[in-house]
């Protein structure tokens, strides 16, 4: 086996690469639960990656056979159902972990200097899996595949001047059609994933350059030993791989709680209108995007004003896209001297509680009709969520904040 | 001023209308696929009632026969009407376009019924319908106004005078199958062959067929994931030891 070790390495820097990336990667030894999620997503990858390939066997994609070859997986095909539901569950999931793995991110201010590239790459990570799902949706074929598809590349026809065209251009057909439904099936299963999968690769290649943050932001590479190794870190195998399997185990436990007893969520992963073929001919009478993208569609509602001789429906994919852009730019917002939350001053408390409320509520209010009452509390709470960002130069600048320790508190 | 205020009446009054809608209160049904003679006769029903128009066109013969412990050749020979092959799928002979014609809208396939609509709406509608002369096929439905489909089980349940009471009320007892609410019409327009509580447990029999039909694997998923959740549970033991074992020298 050494031999065998011995002879690829001197071909390909295989050990240095092992030790680089997990047996002399020192990682701070005060990881919290928090730090979970990063792994947990790439198993939902994973997962989706081996369950999406197997689906892919089955699945018909074109207009006249998708819907009924998803029954087909279900019923006929072997172990289809429970392929199709660790698939459909996951993304879900996948978004769950990554949205808590963001959060971790504000807390602990892990994309401040140097760790900008990082929080770059994972945005783009979220973008794309946006994407990715987005398209995944429209494959069942079904009424709310359809129509939600049908909304969300209307949105690009709210763009002046050229939005008609680019819509039309998406979809390739007047409305959306099986010529639509094969090419998001081309992107979904080969273009999306390829870029996802580099992303991910950046996205660590970046943090294994700078090391991890930690619970209290401090910089453990500056407390090292006489062999030069972090006096706070600890290698990332054997220790955080067999952390991580502890993660591993709580997560499929719930996750298999929904797989196995509770697939459709209660119409939150699998809405109940889609297990209705589409039907271009009939639109259904609540349209409401899976819970995910909820957040982003309760702010697109929320904008009801035209301005300056432009739809209110323009100024809401603005504020839509918007939202998701200033994300970006967030290590540049936030001027505070300390990273983590635990020495940051109230007003940093206080905004990242009102902000997280915030997207949380929001994502309930894309879920249910849009009311009077409804629309103004999206309009609150979307100014909220972007006063979150527009404000944290100076409330970072302004608060005082506690003294950081110099070595991990634990 | 009061031009302003009735506007903007107006301009909230489809918002008004959407949160209205959909109130229409429904009989509960506790759905039980491992009932299996309550499945077998719901599949007798449904293939002696509904199957001419509707079909299931997304599952098979076979499936229901080794599900439900129907013998195959007995299968064959009662509840197979197109002389379709036991492994083909649950198709029906009626041409789409044509039943568009005589309808209105051709009747939808039912495989998934009870996950798009849920097993308290079949439950409730199948037993809502009442004479309403306004209506071309002379009967009109609780559940869902202005149906397109006639009252089929005519002979069993006979046909309500008024509107007949859906919601609220309790319904058939999943364990003993006992039925627990009373007669759900005051006054028949026509007398059934069936009591209305012999009506009501049919009725339970068809839409736990149905509940079955839309999620045929729902019992055998309950029962893999409790082996599921179990090995989770022993494979996190192990883990959380091994955890302990390796940071037990980290300060």
């Amino acid at each position: 086996m050494n031999k065998l070790v011995n002879w690829v390495d001197e071909r390909l820097p295989i050990v240095e690469a092992w030790n680089k990336h997990l047996g002399k990667y020192y990682a701070p030894k005060n990881f919290n639960m928090w730090y979970f999620f990063g792994s947990l997503a790439m198993l939902v990858l994973v997962n989706q990656l081996i369950t999406g390939i197997w689906l892919t066997m089955s699945y018909n994609p074109s207009g006249e056979g998708a819907f009924a070859s998803i029954e087909y997986i279900m019923r006929d095909v072997e172990w289809g159902w429970l392929l199709r539901y660790l698939h459909s569950t996951g993304a879900s999931a996948f978004f769950v972990v990554v949205y808590l793995h963001m959060f971790r991110g504000l807390m602990y201010g892990s994309y401040k200097k140097p760790r900008e590239l990082i929080w770059i790459f994972g945005m783009l990570i979220y973008l794309v899996l946006m994407a990715e799902a987005f398209m995944g949706y429209l494959l069942p074929w079904g009424q709310m595949s359809y129509w939600g598809a049908q909304v969300i590349v209307n949105l690009f026809g709210a763009i002046p001047v050229i939005g008609d065209d680019l819509s039309l251009w998406i979809r390739g057909d007047y409305l959306i059609s099986g010529i639509t439904l094969n090419r998001f099936f081309a992107l979904h299963v080969v273009a999306l994933p390829i870029v996802l999968l580099g992303l991910v690769v950046l996205h660590i290649l970046a943090l294994h350059e700078v090391g991890s943050n930690n619970p209290d932001g401090i910089d453990i590479k500056k407390n090292k030993d006489e062999n030069g190794i972090p006096k706070d870190g600890i290698p990332f195998h054997p220790y955080y791989t067999v952390h991580d399997l502890m993660g591993v185990g709580v997560f499929f436990f719930i996750f298999f709680i929904v797989v196995f007893f509770f697939p459709e969520m209660g119409g939150l992963f699998l809405e109940k209108p889609n297990f209705e073929p589409a039907n271009p001919l009939k639109t259904p009478d609540h349209i409401a995007p899976v819970w995910y993208f909820t957040p982003f569609y309760a702010m697109l509602r929320a904008v009801t004003v035209d301005l300056f001789g432009l739809d209110a429906k323009f100024w809401g994919v603005v504020v839509m896209g918007g939202a998701i852009a200033i994300l970006f730019v967030l290590p540049w917002l936030d001027k505070s001297p300390v990273r983590s939350m635990r020495y940051k001053g109230w007003m940093s408390k206080v905004a990242l509680a009102i902000f997280a409320v915030s997207f949380v509520i929001l994502g309930y209010l894309g879920i249910v009709p849009a009311t009077e009452g409804r629309t103004t509390v999206a309009q609150i709470l979307t100014t909220f969520y972007f006063l979150y960002f527009i404000l944290m130069p100076f409330y970072t600048r302004m608060e005082k904040t506690k003294p950081v320790p110099e070595r991990v508190t634990g | 001023m009061r031009k302003l205020i009735v506007g903007l009446f107006i301009a909230i009054l489809p918002a008004l209308g959407l949160a209205a809608a959909p109130s229409v209160e429904l009989d509960t049904m506790e759905p039980d696929h491992t009932n299996k003679a309550s499945l077998q006769r719901g599949a007798a029903l449904f293939t002696n009632y509904c199957m001419g128009c509707h079909s299931m066109e997304y599952a098979r013969y076979k499936r229901v026969s080794e599900d439900l412990g129907i013998p195959q050749e007995l299968y064959e020979e009662n509840l197979i009407f197109t002389g379709a092959k036991i492994g083909e799928l649950m198709k029906n002979a009626m041409n789409k376009d044509m039943a568009a014609d005589w309808f209105g809208a051709p009747p939808p396939d039912l495989t998934l019924e009870s996950r798009l609509r849920g097993e308290d709406w079949i439950y409730s509608y199948l037993r809502g319908f009442y004479k309403d002369d306004a209506r071309p096929l002379g009967v009109n439905n609780v559940v869902f106004a202005n149906v397109g489909m006639p009252h089929v089980m005519t002979d069993l349940q006979g046909l309500c005078a008024v509107k007949p009471q859906i919601g609220g009320r309790a319904s058939v007892d999943p364990l003993s199958g006992d039925v627990r609410n009373a007669d759900i019409c005051p006054e028949w327009e026509i007398e059934g062959s069936m009591s209305s509580a012999e009506f009501d447990s049919a009725m339970y029999d068809l839409t736990n067929f149905m509940s079955y039909m839309g999620d045929p694997v729902k019992v055998e998923r309950e029962r893999l994931g409790m082996f599921a959740l179990i090995f989770v549970a022993i494979f996190f033991v192990f883990a959380y030891l091994l955890n302990r074992e390796y940071w037990k020298d980290v300060h």
